[in-house]
């Protein structure tokens, strides 16, 4: 998979006026996009700005109407969701979507699934080969679920986890499917300001030690401006601003179309700005 | 999301609370003064069925005792007291046996009882020729089910596994999976009877109108196949390899309907599913002329009959000792246990236990795999299962083509069973009926899945029977007796099964721990967040 654009080895993910409509109504107008490896990227904009609807078109959830999404120097666009998956992209969802009555582990393995190699015939015959894997997974699935601190809960049905944990072993079910960028989907959306400083902390470490590049949808500007790298604004479908954090703070667009005033001297108040 | 509302949420949990309601003392007066009166009751209207209910209502009593040594003793107590009874009264000694047996096995440790349990089962099963004619008689169901029945109710539970694979474990709602049962059964009587024998004149180059001698078939093909007279047509293929044969195309066939198919979501789904049922019944009714070319495919209403004899042939039944059988028709009449072995049903029905087992153990090994746990996530949520990586078409097809399989083997057995087979078995009920077995079981759960088609099976073809009977016998009022045919009721009684289980217990009646908090609190698969213009993917 050698990049076949020519900063591909930096350029992780290259999306390029890439464009929704529903109907009449244009969700995302023609953006273009990159994602540099190794960073955190954060997409902010008000509600309804198509941030979500963009995630599903990377994805593959949604096909875009026109444009192009290219990963690793691949053409990824309109492929299906369990394709882009395989190819190393993973994702959380913005309102829980785990599978609610298998246990923590179960939905772990479920996120294995691209990595694994059993087939009917030999699940049946449960072959060395299938008894090696399954192993192996579960291995791995323990490690992943320790990683998330959710290791003494591995048992338990993901619907009987308290919220923050259910959180948590999305990003671990996500990481199950070893991407190489992670998308994250309002990861704090309903925690708590000390739940949400602990998950920054949880997202350094998870960049650091898994290698990983994060893209990220988040409406916490404490935690977008913590640790992103880079920001960019969506309004109304369409890409307004896109730079450093401190840079996008001070864009007048931004400022306008998104944050208002008044939550720029809440920002202020907080020395953020 | 909060438990307080789950607690009273459906019919069967409001029941239950305003049952809890009433003070402990006044509730086990009320349970069992209602037991010892409707006993008494029944007692004047049946003998057997009054004494059925009171002795049900010990156990159960029993059965709530703690375990040691209280509930030990009961039981022992109860063996002892049915003893007693079978020597000087009416109690017939299988019933004292039957229940010694059950208590035996429930005193067993937990841990043990899952491989106990099992094997107890499929021992009893095995048995089961030997000692059904000494079975004592169930009031209102009156005798137990003859070995013919059995080899019905295992061909059903077979089919019943198959199609939990795609209705329990994938969630995928097929309505037509007696087009599967269909297919199979008209593979093997394609390859197993004289159904492609032809016709041609035994002298060359004279057509066969203008063949003064008598037709010989044209094409004689055979592979293993048991007791084929020398000189018939067509196509004769040993039965085991027709098993798997009928397997393979049948999955094939799944495979063909599900691509175009499994797109479709729910409700859709069962919809065009049951369009599929519908149509292969219409297609093997009028099969005997396609597009007027004269080609015979199904023999059109009149059905395929007969069908080849199972078997084993000469070579192998010298081999073991004549332990497998020749020739199923030509079998056996050795005496064992006191007990005649004749080829048909006994043969077939231990047959139809081997192929069960079978069934069985793929499908458990399937639950428990990685196959099993996609199937698993896109029931639970399909959207989220392709996010993680989950080939949602594949893996769907896979379940189709898995449970079309079974389906596939259960017709071509049934069909060499029957010697036969006609459009007219392959109706939609027998979809529904196949479906109302999974649903009443318990979805996704094997062994919940065995036992509800066993009980309608043996309903469908013996127990109602012998139910109506029983009626027709016991109830009157005056001078007035009933004179019901109760296989005419069927349909509705079945329905009647299928709405009480969905008001009292939706998961079955051995769930799976999964499917019955899903019924219970509902499944979470709510359409995209921001997707208020879905639209068609």
């Amino acid at each position: 998979m050698s990049a076949a654009s020519g900063n591909g080895a930096d350029i992780l993910l290259d999306a390029q006026d890439v464009r929704k409509e529903f109907g009449g109504l244009i969700a995302v107008n023609d953006v273009s996009f990159t994602v540099p490896r190794g960073k955190v990227v954060s997409l902010i904009g008000p509600n309804g700005a198509g941030k979500t609807t963009f995630f599903n078109m990377l994805t593959g959830v949604y096909k875009p109407t026109a444009g192009k999404i290219i990963f690793l120097g691949e053409d990824v666009t309109g492929k299906p969701p369990h394709a882009i998956t395989a190819r190393g992209i993973g994702r959380t969802f913005q309102n829980i979507r785990l599978f609610q009555n298998m246990t923590a582990l179960e939905n772990v393995l479920v996120g294995m699934h691209s990595r694994m190699k059993a087939n009917l015939f030999n699940s049946i015959l449960r072959t060395p080969a299938v008894r090696g894997e399954e192993k192996r997974v579960r291995e791995r699935g323990f490690e992943l679920l320790e990683f998330t601190g959710l290791r003494r809960k591995a048992g338990e049905a993901a619907k009987n986890l308290p919220y923050g944990d259910q959180r948590r072993l999305e990003v671990a079910r996500a990481l199950a499917t070893e991407p190489q960028l992670l998308l994250l989907d309002e990861p704090t959306a309903g925690m708590n300001p000390q739940e949400s400083a602990e998950f920054t902390a949880f997202l350094y470490k998870l960049r650091d030690e898994h290698d990983l590049t994060v893209l990220m949808i988040e409406h916490d500007m404490r935690v977008v401006m913590g640790v992103s790298d880079r920001v960019s604004v969506l309004d109304y479908g369409e890409k307004i601003a896109e730079g450093a954090p401190r840079e996008v703070q001070r864009n007048e667009r931004v400022v306008e179309a998104y944050l208002g005033k008044a939550a720029v001297e809440d920002m202020r108040r907080q020395g953020l700005a | 999301m909060t438990t307080s509302v789950i607690e009273t949420v459906g019919f069967r949990n409001k029941l239950r609370a305003r049952w809890r309601a009433i003070p402990e003392s006044t509730r086990l007066g009320i349970s069992t003064g209602t037991v010892v009166g409707l006993g008494v009751l029944l007692f004047f209207l049946d003998h057997s069925l009054g004494y059925a209910v009171l002795l049900a209502a010990v156990i159960y009593r029993i059965e709530k005792l703690p375990p040691m040594p209280y509930r030990l003793v009961g039981m022992a107590a109860l063996v002892v007291l049915l003893a007693i009874l079978a020597t000087a009264w009416s109690t017939p000694w299988s019933l004292v046996l039957l229940l010694a047996c059950t208590f035996a096995v429930v005193a067993i440790p937990r841990r043990l009882r899952s491989r106990v349990l099992p094997a107890a089962a499929i021992l009893a099963a095995v048995m089961y020729p030997f000692y059904v004619s000494k079975l004592f008689t169930l009031p209102v169901f009156g005798s137990w089910p003859d070995v013919a029945t059995g080899v019905y109710m295992l061909v059903f539970m077979m089919m019943a596994v198959g199609l939990n694979i795609v209705v329990g474990y994938a969630g995928l709602l097929d309505l037509g999976y007696v087009a599967f049962y269909a297919t199979g059964a008209y593979t093997a009587a394609w390859f197993a009877s004289q159904q492609f024998a032809g016709q041609q004149c035994p002298t060359k180059g004279v057509s066969v109108q203008n063949c003064a001698a008598a037709l010989v078939p044209k094409r004689n093909f055979n592979f293993g196949g048991i007791g084929v007279l020398p000189g018939t047509g067509g196509i004769h293929v040993t039965i085991w390899l027709l098993l798997l044969l009928a397997g393979v195309i049948t999955a094939f066939f799944g495979i063909v309907i599900g691509l175009p198919t499994l797109r479709l979501r729910g409700d859709y789904l069962a919809i065009v599913t049951l369009g599929f049922g519908e149509i292969l019944p219409q297609v093997a009714r009028n099969g005997d002329n396609f597009f007027n070319t004269g080609f015979n495919l199904t023999n059109g209403p009149n059905g395929i009959t007969p069908l080849d004899s199972p078997g084993f042939g000469h070579q192998l039944s010298n081999l073991t000792g004549g332990f497998l059988p020749a020739n199923y028709l030509e079998c056996c009449n050795a005496k064992v246990l006191g007990h005649t072995i004749a080829g048909t049903p006994d043969v077939y029905y231990w047959t139809a236990i081997v192929l069960l087992l079978f069934t069985v153990f793929c499908s458990y090994r399937l639950q428990w795999s990685r196959l099993g746990r996609a199937w698993i996530a896109i029931r639970e949520d399909e959207t989220a299962a392709a996010a993680m990586g989950v080939p949602l078409m594949r893996t769907k097809t896979w379940a189709y083509a898995s449970g079309a399989f079974f389906g596939g083997i259960a017709g071509a057995f049934y069909a060499a069973f029957k010697s036969s087979t006609y459009p007219g078995d392959f109706y939609f009920n027998i979809s529904v009926f196949i479906l109302c077995m999974v649903i009443l079981g318990g979805m996704g759960n094997i062994w919940g899945v065995l036992v509800g088609a066993a009980f309608l099976a043996y309903l469908n073809v013996f127990g109602l029977g012998e139910t109506g009977h029983w009626i027709n016998t016991h109830i009157h009022a005056g001078g007035w007796h009933p004179n019901i045919d109760a296989q005419l009721y069927q349909t509705g009684i079945y329905g009647v099964i299928i709405l009480l289980v969905m008001l009292f217990r939706p998961e079955g009646m051995i769930p799976s721990r999964r499917r019955a908090a899903e019924l219970h609190e509902g499944v979470h698969d709510e359409p995209l967040y921001d997707a208020v213009h879905t639209g068609t993917e």
